[in-house]
């Protein structure tokens, strides 16, 4: 198979499993994010995938070939640091062509090699700075076009644009991806930023306690969340928990709701409800009873907390669309069958 | 909290006592023994004020250009291999795990505060023929008869890079612990070997760290006062042990001042040689 | 492969490191007194001597003594000092820092020298307590080198919170500069104990003539001759470096206190 193959990987440090029997399967040329609280792991298998830590069991193969255990420099692969991790006592051309000095190609084709990167990363003629003068945004290419100067079969980043301020970092990762796509690399990035993996990712994986909790395209993770841990990590959601009586009808909050479908042979789930799909009515029998605690107008959107038998609604409408309420005030809350994603409890 | 420049003259006063005590005990005494290199030497070991320029005209002779030759060429050597053996070392020391990093580290200290009488003792020891490594040796069945391996330059080289090769490391050491690690890590994504990456990112990142080490190494050697006496000939005496010769000795104290206060020119002026090459080396 | 050259590597050092003391511990239990390795017999009182021969006790005193008081007065020069620089602003009171780190970076000869003839012209050579103070000043780099780097450590906004709640300068240290800075001092008077107790050539032309420390003592036998009390005293000088900076390990962070050491040197 052309690609990345992650197989029963695991890695343990001691007592403490950091990274627990994963698999993962990358065809080649997609862009996957790698998405997760601090901790959940995602850096130990990025680094387990260039080889800077050695897997516990399980095995990693690269395009069919096994490469668990073959060295780092061995790999071909380009990798992008958090520290970024620019030689200091190298110029930018040197840094770049660094990988190629390594592999002993000939000067002329270095330096051609050189050129062509740095025009693709708009920083042509800055080839004999040092690195130390760079803006903050343009260390940042320079780190990615040196992961690139061999054409590497993989192309790794770790927490690549975390040193970025907001605005650039949104610029660049639409950069990244259309430079990802150009060139039709295998990509895995590492991030604790779900805007960052929404906007870059074919595929988004999210991690967490060294497990994989869902792998799949952002869309499907925002609308088909595999747990309640995804549908929360991943946006803003209402969790609500919901059980059948003894009739056979669902309850949510202890106040029945038709249409709602559990699984065979659930009796207790957790509901998912988006924000923006939560509505507000007057109080009714289609309808959940609640009180508004609190509008939040945040002039684009307008958040309205209702409290429904103690606990804390969200709903979020557009300025047209803004409910007439105001604090204290009774309203009725419609969950719509086709938006509540059922979720084992 | 706000450091601000002392009001009244009670804030300087935690400054009195200290302030006292390095120049009444360093700052005098130093300044004494330049004056006593000045100093008229009298019979019997006593010296009388004066300003005579004699003990420095003894320099002027081929017997102490060559021993300064000597000692410089010494510690240099040292130096250089005592830097050669430590720089792999404390690298790799750095990424081991810290309890394995605190052994070594007492270890290192351990071996620092030793006194040169003591280093001097034990090597002589591990070099005599009765208690010596040639004894090992020959109960391996290498070598067929124990021999005594001092005096000898070897053994004084030896010595010399035992006493200065904790210093060494605990130079090394900062520098390379803050090291960027994700540097070497870079560099072996990019392809470059483990080898590869210490000869081609650790040690053109370190340069200046390495030349200001190699010239603290060689100002510690310089300072070597009993192992050049204890391992080697005569032939083998430093700057340093001529001056412990002449002032405890043969009790010419203006004539060992001198000696000292040439020692120090000879070190700063070194030093100051070097940083400058390294200033045009970067600059060029 | 590199594994078993780093292995290798690593056992050589330490072997280069170890084999002197190992060879000295071995002469040290030779049942006569021969200097001989492998040792001929066993016998441990060669270490006994140290403590029931008069002269040896003497110069184990003379040592204990100098090391415990001159350690304790390079502390007293260093703190205030460290204090007073992290305090204020006073970019010239940084000369002392300056000086404080000299007669250690120096060769050990010109300090010596230094101390004998200023001892010598002011009419105290051979005093005792001039040891005392040439060894503070020998090695009050030590304790001014953690110090400096313990008050470094020592976040500001503390001292400005102890302050919005009523102390004065004077409390401040006593209550919260004191207590933080602690380590850092027990750390100094360790580096300066363990070091004076083996420096020869300072104390040697400071007092040498009039009395014996105990690396004085190993180098006046090892003119006249070998006995294997030197071997003894030498391992027992090593085991207690080793304890000593053991507890320092223990008890703090080596590896930072030793990050920073080196670096302030520089």
């Amino acid at each position: 198979m052309s690609g990345l193959a992650l197989t029963n990987v695991t890695k343990e440090f001691g007592s403490f499993t950091a990274v627990n029997n994963v698999g993962l399967n990358v065809p080649h040329g997609t862009f996957v994010c790698m998405l997760g609280p601090s901790g959940c792991g995602k850096t130990t298998l990025l680094r387990m995938i260039a080889g800077l830590d050695l897997p516990t069991s399980g095995s990693i193969r690269l395009d069919g070939e096994d490469i668990t255990h073959v060295p780092t420099h061995k790999r071909n692969l380009g990798m992008v640091f958090q520290s970024l991790a620019l030689f200091p006592h190298l110029t930018v051309g040197e840094n770049i062509a660094y990988p190629l000095r390594i592999r002993s190609a000939p000067k002329e084709e270095q330096k051609k090699r050189v050129d062509e990167l740095l025009s693709m990363i708009h920083l042509s003629g800055y080839a004999d700075r040092p690195v130390s003068k760079l803006s903050g945004g343009q260390r940042q290419r320079v780190a990615i076009a040196r992961a690139l100067s061999i054409s590497p079969k993989l192309f790794l980043l770790d927490e690549p644009l975390s040193a970025l301020d907001a605005k650039l970092r949104e610029a660049m990762q639409v950069e990244l991806r259309q430079l990802q796509q150009k060139l039709g690399i295998t990509t895995i990035v590492v991030t604790h930023d779900q805007r960052e993996a929404m906007t870059m990712a074919d595929t988004v994986v999210v991690m967490q306690g060294g497990e994989i909790r869902q792998a799949a395209s952002p869309m499907e993770i925002y609308r088909k969340p595999a747990d309640s841990f995804v549908a929360d990590f991943i946006g803003q959601t209402n969790l609500l928990e919901a059980e059948l009586d003894s009739t056979g009808r669902a309850l949510v909050l202890g106040q029945p709701v038709e249409g709602i479908a559990f699984k065979a042979g659930m009796t207790k789930a957790t509901l998912s409800v988006r924000p923006e799909d939560v509505h507000l009515t007057a109080p009714g029998a289609r309808a959940l009873a609640g009180t508004v605690t609190f509008v939040r107008d945040l002039g684009g959107t307008i958040e309205t907390f209702v409290d429904v038998a103690g606990r804390q609604i969200i709903a979020v409408s557009t300025p047209r669309a803004r409910p007439d309420v105001s604090v204290g005030q009774s309203v009725g809350v419609v969950l719509s069958p086709d938006v509540c994603v059922v979720l084992a409890r | 909290m706000r450091r601000e420049a002392p009001q009244k003259i009670g804030d300087y006063a935690p400054l009195f006592f200290p302030a006292t005590m390095l120049i009444v005990f360093f700052v005098v005494p130093f300044a004494t023994m330049i004056a006593v290199s000045f100093f008229q030497r009298q019979q019997g070991g006593f010296y009388v004020p004066a300003f005579v320029l004699s003990n420095y005209e003894r320099f002027l002779s081929l017997f102490f250009a060559n021993v300064l030759g000597f000692s410089l060429m010494l510690a240099v050597v040292v130096a250089i291999c005592c830097v050669v053996l430590a720089l792999p070392f404390t690298y790799l020391l750095t990424r081991m795990k810290r309890k394995v990093q605190i052994v070594w580290l007492v270890a290192l200290l351990s071996v620092l505060s030793l006194s040169e009488v003591i280093i001097g003792f034990a090597w002589s020891t591990l070099f005599s023929r009765t208690a010596g490594i040639t004894n090992l040796l020959v109960m391996a069945g290498i070598m067929s008869e124990a021999k005594a391996l001092l005096p000898s330059f070897g053994a004084v080289l030896t010595g010399m890079v035992y006493q200065a090769f904790p210093y060494t490391v605990l130079v090394l050491y900062p520098a390379l612990v803050r090291l960027d690690p994700t540097l070497t890590e870079a560099a072996r994504t990019l392809g470059a070997s483990p080898v590869k990456a210490f000869f081609t990112v650790v040690v053109p990142a370190l340069r200046n760290t390495i030349v200001a080490t190699l010239i603290m190494v060689f100002i510690f050697a310089l300072g070597s006062y009993l192992l050049p006496q204890l391992l080697g000939r005569p032939q083998h005496w430093t700057l340093s042990v001529l001056i412990t010769d002449q002032a405890i000795y043969q009790s010419n104290m203006p004539f060992a001042a001198a000696m000292a206060v040439f020692l120090v020119l000879v070190t700063l002026g070194l030093v100051a040689l070097t940083v400058m090459a390294g200033r045009k080396g970067e600059a060029a | 492969m590199t594994g078993m050259f780093r292995k290798l590597y690593f056992f050589l050092i330490g072997l280069f490191l170890a084999l002197p003391m190992i060879v000295v511990a071995g002469v040290s239990v030779n049942e006569k007194q021969t200097l001989a390795f492998p040792p001929k017999g066993f016998s441990l009182s060669w270490y006994g001597e140290i403590f029931l021969n008069p002269e040896w006790r003497n110069a184990l005193f003379a040592s204990v003594t100098l090391a415990v008081l001159s350690a304790a007065l390079a502390v007293a020069i260093a703190l205030p000092l460290s204090w007073f620089l992290w305090r204020r602003v006073a970019p010239w009171a940084n000369i002392f820092q300056l000086i404080g780190v000299a007669p250690f970076t120096l060769p050990p000869v010109i300090t010596a020298l230094g101390l004998l003839t200023f001892w010598a012209t002011t009419g105290f050579y051979g005093q005792p307590w001039t040891a005392v103070i040439s060894h503070a000043i020998f090695f009050v780099t030590l304790p001014l080198v953690t110090l400096s780097l313990g008050f470094t450590a020592i976040d500001r906004s503390l001292v400005e919170a102890a302050a919005t709640m009523g102390a004065d300068d004077r409390t401040i240290f006593r209550t919260v500069v004191l207590p933080l800075i602690l380590p850092y001092i027990v750390s100094g008077y360790a580096f300066a104990f363990v070091l004076s107790l083996n420096e020869y050539i300072v104390a040697y032309m400071t007092v040498g003539f009039v009395m014996e420390t105990l690396p004085i003592k190993i180098f006046n036998a090892l003119r006249y001759g070998y006995t294997p009390t030197m071997a003894s005293v030498t391992i027992l000088f090593v085991a207690t470096a080793a304890v000593i900076f053991s507890l320092v390990a223990r008890f703090g962070d080596l590896p930072k206190l030793l990050g920073a050491m080196a670096s302030d040197d520089k």
